[in-house]
């Protein structure tokens, strides 16, 4: 026998790519400033058509994929979603749509439900219409309120997220106290993770370590108050962390997204990866993807780790961390995570937090004067992605 | 821990779907972006809670399905624990 090479034992140990995340497209109606995709959407062409997604929906079940997440961008922009919904759900998925609920209406819900859709995540910017609306650029605050209706309606349990960042988490009471009144029995409250867009705009997102422990607590003394009425999740963010999280389990563990172009990931941020020779759907099977490309491969098992990952005893607790967080702060994908405290890069992290310490000239966004954000928008996309 | 009724009718749980995955050999328990792996007593438990059938029943047909006796401490204290969990609920 052969000795095996790391890469063939990592790839033999590969489990199923258990969950299946389809952006189904990059169009959106709105334009948030934390954004985790990729800063050059605008130059994603040519969405996968609908006989395609379906042959991804089958292909990835006969894998033993079972559960699915279909977002995007605004996953209603696609009329073909409650067929793909139903097809999902014949396949035998659990079928989650991650929607910001623009684009909902009592004809689209009637047919997802009918469709077999499981469950749907409503995003809110903000508790407030002003901030919600400032936040994701857009007239959606009393949309929304719609849609939650409307979801409660076809009695769907009420589950909200709430992307927490530097210009909103001081009114994490009053987010709480709004998923309260309409309902909610799951909230997640998750602080950016700077990606995409908000990488873009971390300096302006980023929240001091004051602003953070004073959320938590509030959020505290909310979760006594309401008990097991509503479940509340608060996802603290990683910058104030010594530790890095296990970011996907490990790439090419359980984690599959489909891009709307068709491209597969390991993440939904893995695109940025310089050199990460990604498969598409459109000429490679689900199975060659996940088990055989090099690009699944090339994070899989620990072999490609450097130090102080390679020996240190917790790598196989976080996996080194996020692949995108150290490409994105070092340069070099196969860095630690410097969220770890243990990274020779660990000071970029502290001092980005420093500086969220201090206070920022524009700090209460008001209408008349907006600070200097870029909004996730087509025009931003195409001027950024020149660069 | 809380008493299950023998009489009790579990059932699981809105918004959780159990089923069986060929892929990984097990009753898995589905809900909103999760999975529980089931082991195996714990999902012959579960696909026998349909909301028709009493506790009592449950535990005579795992007996006579398994050929075992005294089961019914083990399936009371686990259904105890999913409904903690809501995984089931109960059918009055």
């Amino acid at each position: 026998m052969n000795a095996v090479s790391p890469i063939d034992e990592a790839r033999r140990r590969a489990g199923p790519p258990l969950w299946l995340l389809l952006e189904l497209t990059y169009r959106c109606p709105l334009h948030c400033v934390y954004c985790s995709n990729p800063v050059e959407f605008a130059r994603v062409e040519q969405e996968l058509e609908t006989h395609e997604w379906l042959r991804v929906l089958r292909e990835a079940r006969a894998l033993g994929a079972v559960q699915l997440g279909l977002s995007g961008g605004e996953p209603l922009q696609r009329k073909d979603l409650e067929e793909i919904v139903a097809e999902a759900r014949r396949l035998g998925f659990y079928t989650n749509l991650i929607t910001s609920g623009i684009g909902l209406n009592e004809t689209r819900i009637r047919a997802l439900k009918e469709a077999g859709l499981d469950h749907i995540q409503l995003s809110f910017q903000d508790s407030t219409r002003e901030l919600n609306d400032f936040l994701s650029s857009t007239r959606t605050f009393e949309l929304k309120a719609r849609a939650a209706e409307l979801i409660r309606r076809h009695d769907y349990p009420m589950v909200l997220n709430v992307v927490l960042h530097r210009l909103n988490i001081d009114h994490v009471g009053e987010i709480l106290e709004m998923a309260e009144r309409i309902g909610a029995e799951y909230v997640e409250l998750a602080n950016t993770q700077f990606y995409g867009w908000a990488w873009l705009n971390r300096d302006r997102l980023l929240p001091s370590r004051e602003q953070v422990e004073r959320a938590e607590q509030v959020t505290r003394a909310f979760r006594e108050r309401v008990g097991e009425r509503m479940r509340i999740y608060f996802v603290v963010p990683d910058y104030f962390e010594r530790r890095p999280k296990a970011c996907m389990n490990g790439l090419g563990s359980v984690f599959l997204t489909i891009a709307p172009d068709g491209l597969a990931l390991p993440c939904h941020s893995a695109r940025m990866l310089p050199g990460l020779a990604l498969p598409n759907v459109r000429e490679a099977s689900i199975e060659w993807i996940w088990y055989d490309s090099p690009g699944f491969n090339r994070f899989r098992g620990f072999g490609w780790m450097k130090e102080p990952c390679r020996s240190c005893p917790e790598k196989e607790k976080d996996f080194g961390g996020c692949r995108c967080q150290a490409y994105l702060l070092t340069g070099d994908a196969e860095n630690a995570d410097p969220v770890c405290d243990l990274s020779p890069h660990h000071h970029l992290v502290t001092e980005a937090v420093a500086r969220a310490a201090q206070p920022q000239e524009t700090e209460k966004p008001q209408v008349t004067e907006k600070p200097v954000l870029f909004y996730r928008d087509r025009r931003n996309s195409e001027m950024l992605s020149l660069s | 821990m809380s008493t299950v009724d023998a009489d009790a009718r579990p059932v699981v749980g809105r918004g959780f779907r159990l089923q069986w995955e060929p892929a990984q050999n097990a009753h898995v328990l589905l809900y909103p972006e999760g999975m529980v792996r089931l082991n195996t007593s714990a999902g012959e438990i579960m696909r026998r809670c349909d909301g028709e059938h009493t506790v009592a029943e449950i535990v005579a047909d795992l007996e006579r399905t398994f050929e075992a006796t005294g089961l019914a401490g083990d399936v009371t204290a686990f259904v105890a624990f999913a409904l903690e969990r809501k995984w089931l609920e109960l059918r009055s």
